[in-house]
């Protein structure tokens, strides 16, 4: 029984860590897949989006700014729009210019943020960062929250430590993975909304053949930033519920670009860039390939270092996680020269009329 | 004044000069093959690590080597690594959108990065312990003369070695067959094609160049920072980017130009022009390099030596 516990939560983790990846995906899709902007700050607006979200939502705390003690979604909210205003700052210099400058800007803006979460120590608690980030229903077990208006409402504090007693204590882990999902779908629902209507037939237009998207006059540049802006508003929500998730963000290795920014990439280019179903399939696939190396490598850890009794197994373990980060690397060679496309290759949108007039004849899907 | 010149006017020229040959690589890529390495930060560093493993090879044979000679058989690795890369993981692409070479580099940087990690590991490694002490007479020299400049050894021998290179790069670019054609070739592919010079041949000598400079650069950083780790490479390369835009996408001078001016701004914003306070908390140096590259984009996005702009 205990067992299964361990393989169902297992699950559960895979769920819920794949779900905020397949958000950023997603974000990146709408940047990167429908307008053709090549983001490689990822990082950056995941930890302007987490850190707003802790800032907002913990308890008072003496080594960082605040510690509001505001409710979570008001923290996601504002996260997003924090993140969307990055983005906009920098959409409005570098979204003119060719793609190679926008990812040299990004990256740039990436680096900036860092330094600011590390050297505003009053702000941000610097390198040490900050912890006790309140997970969405986990904290529902808290003092502050259970005394808090309007949960007061329902019972006295001793029936509410009494319900949380009786549930076992991974109680919240199934109500969180099933969040995550579930605002992971209503992002998808509305992306692929945004992809059939005009606005998403434009951006394709736009990504397709400038020129002509601009001569039939189309704002270019507006719609460009529109795509951006919106890409980093969910980057920013995965940001928040990537905080949640870690309950401890710190600027350094929580937000390593090399593992944020480069899954990222690789997961959407894998789906299948410009299909939102590939990007949440290339989510969970890669997802479930980085962890389940994880296991993979321990074995061989294990056997090695059982073969070789006279090597130092801290060694091994050591030079292990960068083993991964180079395969990573390299399926994203592969993928690149050899599936280009992706899983799930880009289906273009066709406008519902046109699909009318040209039933049979056109085949405007592909 | 002497306190201006030692602590933030020289180390400003030595970081200048760091970035100034890192970017050269940079503009020559970008001028030539018209994309933008994202992994030659990590080519950089690696060939720091290859010198730091030719010094360590000969020191067990009883050898002890200067890291600047060390770099000379470090730099035939690093270009066998630029012209591999770019036969196995950039050539594929050539015919292909600019976009998917860039994100190749972007996958580069990574595989480079963690071989680096797993070869070496993360620990900070250096070339030479200890303090390294003001060439004497240089500084008995000049405080003869009123101003006294403090100035180790190792920072002279990084101005000579940047100095060195930039003139040969110089006799090169004006003087050869080869150096002619990859001006040729970065001011328009098609013509040159037309002329009948050879672009592969070209693209090759692009990476020997960046490769040559790229150790350079790295191995000067270490012996300025004393300090070799894995993360450098990344670190260095927005203030390049910023010196090669800066100077103008496809120019070299542009570059060296770029790369002092953007190393005499880091290092220059922490001094105190007003008051006693560091006119910008040094933390955010490194923030200097992408605030200028920011706003060239906005004012003048073709650079100082009008380069390309797209």
């Amino acid at each position: 029984m205990e067992a299964y516990v361990g393989y169902f939560l297992y699950l559960l983790s895979l769920l819920t860590v794949g779900g905020i990846y397949a958000i950023f995906a997603l974000g990146l899709n709408v940047q990167w897949g429908f307008a053709g902007l090549f983001n490689v700050g990822i990082v950056g607006f995941a930890a302007v989006g987490a850190y707003t979200y802790a800032l907002l939502t913990t308890a008072e705390s003496t080594f960082h700014l605040g510690g509001f003690g505001l409710p979570l979604p008001i923290g996601m909210f504002v996260g997003m729009v924090m993140s969307a205003i990055v983005a906009a700052f920098i959409g409005l210099i570098c979204i003119r210019l060719r793609a190679d400058y926008l990812a040299i800007a990004t990256i740039g803006i990436a680096e900036i943020i860092k330094l600011i979460l590390k050297n505003e120590t009053e702000v941000t608690n610097g390198p040490r960062g900050i912890n006790k980030i309140p997970r969405a229903w986990e904290h529902f077990s808290e003092e502050r929250f259970y005394s808090s208006w309007p949960m007061s409402w329902f019972g006295t504090p001793e029936n509410w430590e009494a319900f949380f007693d009786k549930l076992p204590n991974w109680y919240w882990q199934p109500l969180f993975a099933a969040t995550i999902l579930l605002i992971m779908y209503i992002i998808y629902r509305m992306l692929e909304r945004a992809r059939t209507a005009p606005w998403g037939r434009m951006m394709t237009a736009i990504r397709e053949n400038e020129p002509a998207a601009r001569a039939s006059g189309k704002n270019v540049t507006r719609r460009r930033i529109e795509a951006f802006v919106i890409g980093a508003a969910i980057m920013g929500l995965a940001g928040a519920l990537f905080a949640q998730h870690l309950r401890l963000i710190e600027p350094t290795n929580t937000f390593d670009p090399a593992k944020v920014t480069f899954l990222t990439w690789v997961m959407l280019i894998l789906g299948g860039s410009g299909n939102n179903r590939g990007a949440i399939l290339g989510a969970f696939l890669i997802w479930t390939i980085w962890s389940a190396s994880e296991l993979v490598i321990t074995g061989g850890i294990d056997l090695i270092s059982n073969i070789f009794s006279t090597l130092d197994p801290s060694f091994l373990q050591t030079r292990a996680g960068f083993l991964r980060m180079m395969l990573i690397g390299i399926l994203m060679q592969v993928i690149l020269q050899r599936y280009p496309e992706g899983i799930l290759p880009e289906v273009r949108p066709a406008s519902p009329k046109a699909e009318k007039q040209d039933a049979g004849s056109m085949g405007e899907t592909k | 004044m002497w306190e201006f010149v030692n602590y933030y006017f020289i180390p400003g020229l030595v970081l200048g000069c760091i970035y100034a040959l890192g970017a050269i690589g940079i503009t020559l890529t970008f001028g030539i093959l018209r994309f933008a390495n994202f992994a030659h930060g990590e080519i950089m560093m690696s060939g720091a690590y290859l010198t730091w493993t030719v010094m360590a090879i000969a020191a067990g044979a009883g050898l002890t080597l200067h890291p600047l000679v060390a770099m000379v058989p470090a730099a035939f690795l690093v270009i066998l690594l630029f012209l591999g890369t770019d036969k196995f993981f950039y050539k594929p692409f050539r015919k292909e959108d600019t976009i998917k070479v860039v994100m190749a580099s972007f996958g580069m940087m990574l595989i480079i990065r963690s071989a680096v990690q797993m070869i070496w590991g993360p620990n900070q490694i250096t070339f030479v312990r200890g303090i390294a002490k003001p060439n004497a007479t240089l500084s008995e020299i000049t405080s003869n003369m009123g101003l006294q400049i403090l100035m180790p050894n190792k920072h002279l021998f990084i101005f000579a070695g940047t100095i060195v290179l930039v003139v040969a790069l110089g006799y090169l670019l004006n003087r050869t067959r080869i150096g002619k054609a990859m001006r040729a070739v970065s001011d328009s592919p098609d013509l040159a094609h037309v002329t009948g010079i050879n672009v592969d041949k070209v693209i090759n000598a692009t990476w020997i160049v960046g490769g040559i400079c790229a150790t350079a650069a790295g191995v000067f950083l270490v012996m300025d920072t004393q300090m070799l780790e894995t993360t450098m490479g990344f670190r260095m390369l927005l203030p390049m980017f910023a010196a090669a835009i800066l100077g103008g996408i496809g120019k070299p001078y542009g570059a060296v130009a770029g790369g002092l001016i953007i190393g005499l701004a880091e290092e220059l914003s922490a001094y105190p022009w007003i008051g006693d306070a560091p006119l910008l908390s040094p933390g955010y140096k490194t923030g200097v390099a992408f605030a200028i590259m920011v706003i060239m984009l906005i004012v003048r996005p073709q650079g100082l030596f009008k380069g390309r702009s797209f």
